[in-house]
């Protein structure tokens, strides 16, 4: 039988300084990202120096969006999640949370020094040198026993659908980074001590890298997040996850097919044309069971929908599951390999990933902090759920006006490549393309900065909250967010 | 410990599980997902039968279709290759010279050598062949280190220029102000002359003169003419590789005096085939107008 009168100590200091740091290093991953954006538009700001050139810049902003803010964020919103609905506090306690903590944020702090002093694996979202890896290792093990130890000594019979989500990640993200990280340090034979070198090569390298990368997508954006959205969706609307068969077929389906449509990143490359056709396939397959989730975040609103109107945060919650459906079709279908043919290598993909990243990933995100915070610290609500709103629509002005830039660049882009002439050659140089691309880049940018402005206003929201005061709008007798 | 409990406003029951709060409808799987989902289930095993799929011990299943990327861009190449193969047999027996009279030929030549140049040319000498200043020469004028005519810009583009290739253009300026050849006040007065060569006085009489007919003139000839087969630019016009902008100018003059810069570029023969040298030839001749 459950009971509401829980007697358990959660342990939230932890939480805590994990929702802190998702904020800062958010707002760090979207200035860089912004910046970058710009610096393609605009190369003079690559400053003309070594530190401050694109290549090196890039994967600070990957990093820091994907794994500083997105796994504070995991990291918070499963420490959280699991002793609720464990109903039991966090294995370990408190240091061994605040130990994996710091050490955390400071492997983030590394990898970023060294790409900007240029050392890099060269592999995308697993660029940090072999031992930046290890010390995530260790992290991430540490993690694996506090989230598994809390699971162990839960008080519930069962295990909610979020943790199976969290679990899944967590197990998966360690297999991954251990197998695309294989690497032999350079000083075992008289090289440089700080570079490494992957027992992969050609091909096979390029197989695992894509094998990791797509996963690093699939797990750590997707299965994690969908935890988040398990927990948040119904708690903020106050109704019961709409279909429970429906999040054990679409758990086991989407896990079991995510991690063989790895392949579809390498289509008409030297992959051979098997794996070429089974990375495919199995994306393909992959739609119904990630739409699964959208299907149980949306539907769970079901007599909830007028909580749209009234309440931001589930503005952000239901946008961000809106957001996943479209990106989660527009992969699999960006994975046939006719479509492919025009969007391989253009910013066709780009925008697909920020659909993915900036709206689901991000929004979702957003919604867990506006929940969070203020129950953490003790508060009824943020301070100002009209900024709340303000930051939505800026945010989505952000993503549309980003994603829209990077559909029409990508598509240009890729059919100025394959066009002829009349005398059988072909009609533009690379350059031209680059020339045509110039105005979409800009546009991108200035959507890439709304989004910035929009996490701003969500710090001072915040910032406000934790110092406990409340806006006028929300001491106005009609309570919060009726407008 | 489960406690079913009824929701009024989806109709279904719920699991009778609780977590925090939570609990869950146990509604069944939405119909149309569960169609969708075997249809592409279905598609895929099509797919699988008809293109190379699953790996076996000796080798994949190579598919109805017998389809093979590699295979597919040999024949899209043949294609091309038939396509082209009564032009390129032309341009192959043509000289550059012929290919400039044969107003069809040259009309072909200009569109290929264009996207050749584009893909080949212009991350060095810039869209459009306007070149890099200080670096890279702007070929879109009349002004040509290596010479200008057809059959120039054809040698030079397919033996290239300093590199390892034995047919290259060659040739190396001294460097005056780093031995003893030069002092520091040579050189500067040097400079001086050199610059006023391209306005409309030059600065007759001045030391500087003297120093230029004497060490300068065997390569950049009298009057800083330039000599094409040495390499050595016109030095009595506006258009300078090395100079720089107008307040460095005179900087730009000496430090190329004490101790030059030298381009090069690679030979093409090898890396492009002839026809398309040819077509790189015409149209790079025609960018600056052809002189």
């Amino acid at each position: 039988m459950s009971t509401n009168t829980d007697a358990t100590a959660y342990n939230e200091d932890v939480v805590k300084k994990f929702v802190l740091a998702a904020i800062f290093w958010g707002v760090v991953g979207f200035l860089a990202g912004d910046f970058i954006a710009w610096q393609l538009a605009f190369p003079a700001l690559n400053l003309d120096l070594e530190w401050t050139t694109f290549g090196r810049l890039r994967p600070v902003h990957t990093s820091a969006v994907i794994f500083a803010f997105g796994g504070n964020i995991l990291f918070c919103t499963s420490l959280y999640v699991v002793q609720r609905t464990c109903r039991a506090s966090l294995f370990g306690g408190s240091g061994f949370g605040t130990f994996v903590f710091w050490s955390f944020q400071a492997m983030i702090v590394a990898a970023a020094l060294t790409y900007v002093l240029g050392f890099s694996q060269g592999q995308e979202y697993a660029e940090p040198e072999w031992w930046v890896d290890l010390w995530l290792t260790v992290n991430w093990v540490c993690y694996l026993i506090i989230f598994a130890g809390t699971i162990m000594k839960r008080k519930e019979p069962h295990i909610y659908v979020a943790n199976w989500f969290f679990f899944a990640m967590i197990l998966t993200v360690a297999m991954l980074h251990l197998g695309n990280n294989l690497a032999v340090p350079a000083g075992f034979f008289g090289g440089d001590w700080m570079k490494s070198y992957n027992i992969f090569g050609g091909v096979q390298n390029a197989m695992t890298q894509w094998w990791y990368g797509h996963n690093a997508v699939g797990f750590f954006l997707t299965a994690g997040f969908l935890g988040i959205m398990y927990y948040f969706v119904p708690k903020r609307a106050e109704r019961p996850v709409y279909s429970y068969r429906l999040s054990i077929v679409h758990f086991w389906a989407l896990i079991f097919l995510y991690i063989w449509a790895g392949p579809h990143h390498l289509h008409y490359t030297a992959l051979p044309d098997w794996a070429q056709t089974l990375g495919a396939t199995f994306s393909v397959m992959l739609w119904m069971p990630s739409w699964g989730g959208m299907i149980n975040g949306l539907m769970t609103l079901s007599g909830a929908w007028d909580k749209l109107r009234t309440d931001p945060v589930m503005r952000f919650l239901v946008s961000s599951v809106a957001f996943y459906g479209m990106s989660t079709f527009e992969g699999p279908m960006m994975s046939i390999k006719a479509v492919n043919s025009l969007s391989h290598y253009t910013d066709w993909t780009i925008g697909h990933v920020h659909s993915g990243a900036l709206g689901w990933v991000a929004f979702v995100s957003f919604g867990a902090l506006y929940y969070l915070v203020p129950k953490l610290w003790g508060r009824k609500e943020v301070y100002s759920l009209k900024l709340v709103g303000l930051h939505f629509w800026v945010a989505t002005i952000g993503i549309v006006l980003y994603i829209t830039a990077m559909w029409i660049s990508g598509i240009m882009q890729g059919l100025m490549w394959r066009a002829y002439d009349n005398l059988g050659f072909l009609q533009y140089s690379f350059i031209e393309t680059v020339e045509a691309m110039h105005p979409y880049y800009v546009i991108r940018a200035t959507g890439g900065l709304l989004f910035v402005l929009g996490a701003l206003i969500m710090v001072y929201n915040f910032i406000k909250t934790i110092k406990g005061d409340v806006a006028e709008e929300a001491m106005q007798p009609s309570t919060a967010g009726a407008r | 410990m489960a406690h079913v409990e009824h929701d009024v406003i989806s109709g279904q029951n719920t699991t009778g599980h609780e977590w925090d709060g939570i609990k869950e409808l146990n509604t069944p799987l939405p119909k149309w997902w569960v169609y969708v989902f075997w249809a592409c289930v279905i598609w895929a095993i099509g797919y699988w039968i008809a293109m190379p799929t699953w790996p076996t011990t000796n080798g994949f299943t190579r598919g109805m279709l017998e389809y093979s990327s590699r295979g597919d861009l040999a024949n899209e190449l043949d294609i091309q290759k038939k396509a082209r193969s009564q032009w390129l047999t032309k341009l192959e027996a043509a000289s550059v010279e012929d290919i400039a009279k044969d107003k069809t030929l040259l009309n072909y030549a200009l569109a290929g050598g264009k996207i050749a140049f584009g893909e080949n040319c212009s991350a060095c000498h810039g869209s459009g062949g306007v070149g890099v200043a200080g670096a890279y020469p702007r070929l879109a004028d009349d002004e040509w280190i290596w010479g200008g005519t057809l059959e120039d810009i054809h040698q030079t583009i397919q033996y290239g220029v300093r590199n390892e290739n034995g047919e290259s253009r060659q040739s190396e300026m001294l460097a005056f102000g780093t031995g003893d050849t030069l002092d520091a006040t040579q050189v500067d007065q040097l400079a001086d002359y050199v610059l006023s060569l391209s306005s409309k006085t030059p600065a007759a009489g001045s030391p500087g003169e003297a120093i230029f007919a004497e060490r300068c003139t065997a390569c950049h000839a009298e009057g800083g003419v330039g000599t094409k087969e040495l390499g050595a630019p016109a030095l009595n016009n506006n258009i300078w590789l090395f100079k720089g902008d107008k307040e460095s100018a005179k900087q730009g003059v000496v430090n190329q005096i004490t101790k030059p810069r030298h381009g090069s570029m690679p030979a093409w023969a090898g890396r492009l085939d002839a026809a398309t040298i040819k077509m790189l030839a015409v149209y790079v001749h025609s960018l600056g107008g052809g002189k």
